[in-house]
């Protein structure tokens, strides 16, 4: 069974992020860009089931503009065995990552797609749903366990949700998005790194895989948030219901 | 390409830390590395075990060795001119030799920080066609002012920098750019890595360097990503100082560096600085600003830089010399104390800073020259010393030195000449007349302040360098703090959230982080020592000259102060392990990939 896993290069988390002057959009140029952190955990998850003998082969993709290799390269160093980088424009929206990578998934036929619940730079949540709504696949996010059965073609995911814990049994083929606790992805060593190098990333175009790129959506205006006004301290309560009622007005 | 040895080989690994260090996820440009195929490398597996945290020599270590003709420390500016020399004379003279760099940042240039203006002399060597390269040096300085501040007021005084033809440039921008031409020549460059050891044989000659292990916990316990460290070996390794101190205490006969050099100690400053983004009416592109004086005190030397660099950004820093006497000396406060000046203040308010960092600088000289060979390698750039203060610029000797280097290893490699040949390559080239020309300045300013102004006046107007004489540096920096007892405590205002900041918001902008679930690298040669000596004679001195707040004195549960070590703030500046008075605190190189995140530094 083949795995696919959609990566993602981001900002890095660590980066102090700042508006760009004319509101379009959040600074990118002369900043620190990595794989979404999500991904990262997703592509881990996929090689450990590989490295339990579940798998034959895992498969990094990635949508965007060419610097997204390096982020691939990583991917590869990590232990991914392939690479499909898919040239395209930044910021994408999700239905339309979701309508490529089913393309891909159509091209490659994986049993799994993992992928990252959400990316840290929009914080959508919305591709992994939507690619399996497209393949009609089942789908598990929020994964914080994964455990597979080959024989029965089955994925058991335990899923994070507000309630508590959720768990899901998938028939194969699934796709799997991931959250924070599922698993500490492992760093790339330098050996690891010198063998990627020469690694295979095959490369597609929109055109190759027939989609047209459009979106309802178009970005107005992106602000920071406002200041945060430092805070006052009361004398009484009855000045704290004063200022509740009459300034907060929340109550 | 590459086979797999069962080998054991007998290398003696000289225990200098181990520690848990890794880059998460190495990000390093991919480019056609058609070096790599030609290269005969060979992964042999040694054989052998380690021994706990402070080894004595074993024979052999688990560690996966990779082979490389030459091995540097450090992206910075010498070791990327090393590699990319040393490649272009493979060209040349069409030699395949390998060369490889690490680098403990996550990527190249995260750790880089300078003022910079920037002088392109070896640039024009290395890059002849370095502007049609797009090389981002492409502010030419305009305007240079050099003012004596007092509280109130800025008095103008005759610049004796000379910046005609140089650049107003960010070192970080420029150290990208060269690590971009290096990987085009067939360099590896691995981010994320941090050289932990040297690697000595049997002769004790230096055979390589190793990094630290990966994920390894607070506890000392290994995680579930935990990952041995490599070792990379090489015919020739180009060492950062910190290294090489290790060599030395092992081998202090064989490898003493400062005695059979120039022979003083090594002198420093601690620089601080925020790029901003000003209002575009303020900025003008290639103006230049040095500052003397206010804030700081006749017997501390140090001065403020002011450079306004494209996109309406402008680099303003504070610079303070180590060997300060006052241990209530806070340089961080001193610097939010000059942005507040009536000169500056108006400049920078309504702006938004976009970048914060710190990093000390050697200021020793020429009197501070280490000999800079050692069995198996040699020391380049900031790593020895070869800051020309009183231009203060160190970027276009450090890439020289580099140069030479390469130049030293390749006919050691091809030619069999021996490396020794570095030191007179060294003192035959410019770098040695400039520094010598440079060397009495610092010293000068022994004396004080305006003695210093003075003397360092003599010295440029009227001996132009030829002084008959060489001034000696006063005491090393961590012997020159005096008691407390003998000072009052400094108050140092609030910040106003315009142009002064506090610490947090300010260490926010470094984009510094270290994977918190590791060992502190930051260790205390005898951890009683602070309570017990830094706090009641020198009142805690680390808590203050720290520009990231690792040091805090806490009171524990009985009310007594306690040091507490926040080593996940570090902004690797060394201030500490320069300036701790008794020289009980020891930087040791945390988890590569950690650290502050500069990109236009």
């Amino acid at each position: 069974m083949k795995i696919m896993v959609a990566i993602k290069r981001v900002v890095d988390y660590a980066v102090k992020i700042r508006v760009k002057p004319d509101k379009s959009g959040v600074e990118t140029k002369n900043v620190k860009m990595s794989m979404n952190p999500f991904c990262e955990i997703a592509l881990e998850e996929a090689l450990r089931v590989k490295e339990l003998g579940l798998a034959s082969e895992v498969v990094a993709v990635s949508v965007g503009p060419s610097q997204f290799t390096e982020t691939l390269r990583t991917g590869l160093a990590m232990g991914a065995d392939r690479a499909i980088h898919v040239e395209a424009p930044e910021n994408i929206y999700p239905l339309t990552i979701a309508k490529i990578l089913k393309a891909l998934v159509d091209v490659e036929k994986p049993g799994l797609l993992f992928l990252g619940k959400q990316a840290i730079d929009n914080d959508q949540n919305q591709t992994g749903q939507m690619v399996a709504g497209l393949l009609k696949w089942p789908q598990g996010t929020f994964a914080s366990k994964v455990v597979l059965d080959k024989e029965k073609q089955v994925a058991t995911v335990d899923r994070e949700v507000d309630g508590g814990i959720e768990t899901l049994c998938l028939n194969l083929p699934a796709v799997i998005t991931t959250d924070l606790r599922l698993n500490q992805p492992r760093y790339a060593t330098l050996p690891n790194i010198m063998k990627a190098k020469s690694k295979p990333i095959k490369k597609f175009t929109l055109q190759d895989l027939n989609i047209e790129i459009k979106s309802d959506l178009e970005v107005v205006e992106v602000t920071e948030p406002p200041k945060r006004k430092s805070g006052v301290i009361v004398s009484s309560v009855d000045e704290l219901i004063d200022k509740l009622k009459n300034e907060a007005r929340v109550i | 390409m590459y086979k797999l040895v069962n080998s054991c080989s007998k290398s003696k690994f000289i225990p200098l830390l181990s520690y848990p260090s890794p880059a998460k996820s190495a990000n390093w440009a991919s480019s056609s590395r058609n070096e790599f195929s030609k290269r005969n490398s060979r992964f042999s597996r040694v054989l052998g075990g380690e021994s706990g945290r402070v080894r004595s020599y074993t024979s052999e270590s688990d560690k996966e060795c990779i082979e490389y003709d030459v091995v540097i420390v450090g992206a910075g500016p010498a070791g990327l001119s090393a590699a990319i020399r040393f490649k272009q004379l493979c060209q040349q003279k069409d030699a395949h030799l390998s060369v490889c760099v690490v680098e403990k940042g996550a990527e190249v240039g995260a750790h880089i920080l300078s003022g910079n203006i920037f002088e392109p002399r070896a640039l024009n060597e290395l890059f002849p066609r370095w502007k049609q390269e797009q090389a981002p040096v492409d502010v030419p300085v305009t305007s240079d002012n050099f003012w004596l501040l007092s509280q109130n007021r800025a008095f103008s005084i005759p610049s004796p920098f000379g910046n005609n033809g140089n650049y107003v440039i960010s070192l970080s921008q420029l150290v990208r750019w060269l690590g971009k031409k290096a990987e085009e020549l067939g360099v590896e460059i691995y981010p994320g890595f941090a050289a932990s050891e040297i690697l000595c044989n049997e002769h004790n000659e230096v055979t390589g360097i190793a990094t630290n292990d990966m994920g390894v916990a607070k506890d000392g316990s290994r995680k579930e990503n935990y990952q041995r460290g490599v070792a990379l070996k090489g015919k020739f390794c180009y060492s950062n100082l910190y290294l090489v101190c290790f060599l030395q205490r092992s081998f202090p006969k064989l490898h003493s560096i400062r005695k059979r050099g120039q022979g003083q100690h090594q002198t420093y400053a601690l620089g601080i600085k925020e790029v901003w983004e000003i209002d575009a009416d303020k900025h003008q592109p290639g103006s230049v600003l040095h500052t003397l004086g206010w804030p700081l005190d006749q017997k501390t030397y140090g001065g403020s830089f002011l450079y306004h660099m494209k996109d309406r950004q402008v680099a303003v820093g504070l610079v303070v010399a180590l060997n300060y006497q006052n241990p209530f000396l806070n340089p961080y406060e001193e610097y939010q104390t000059l942005k507040r000046h009536p000169a500056i203040r108006p400049l920078l308010e309504g702006g938004t800073v976009l970048q914060y960092g710190a990093r000390t600088l050697n200021e020793g000289g020429f009197q501070s020259i280490p000999y800079p060979v050692f069995p198996g390698g040699a020391i380049i750039g900031c790593s020895a010393g070869f800051l020309n203060v009183p231009k203060i610029k160190g970027t276009h000797t450090a890439m020289k030195s580099g140069m030479l280097a390469a130049e030293s290893a390749f006919s050691m490699l091809q030619e069999g000449l021996k490396m020794e040949n570095y030191w007179d390559n060294l003192r035959s080239s410019w770098i040695w007349e400039e520094l010598y020309t440079a060397r009495n300045y610092r010293p000068a300013f022994e004396y004080g302040l305006y003695p210093g102004l003075a003397l360092s006046a003599v010295e440029h107007y009227i001996l132009k360098g030829r002084s008959p004489v060489t001034l000696n540096h006063g005491k090393p920096d961590h012997e020159a703090t005096r008691e407390a007892q003998l000072f009052s405590p400094i108050e140092y205002p609030k910040p106003d959230d315009a142009v002064s900041f506090d610490i947090p918001t300010s260490l926010y902008r470094s984009n510094t982080n270290h994977d918190h679930n590791q060992p502190s690298h930051l260790h205390l040669r005898d951890p009683t020592i602070p309570e017990n000596v830094n706090l009641p004679k020198y009142a805690g001195s680390e808590a203050r000259y720290c520009p990231a707040r690792v040091y805090e004195y806490i009171p524990d549960e009985t009310g007594d102060l306690k040091l507490q070590i926040n080593a996940q703030n570090c902004l690797h500046c060394k201030a500490c392990s320069i300036k701790d008075p008794t020289q009980n605190i020891e930087w040791t190189v945390p988890e590569g990939g950690g650290g502050p995140g500069y990109t236009i530094m």
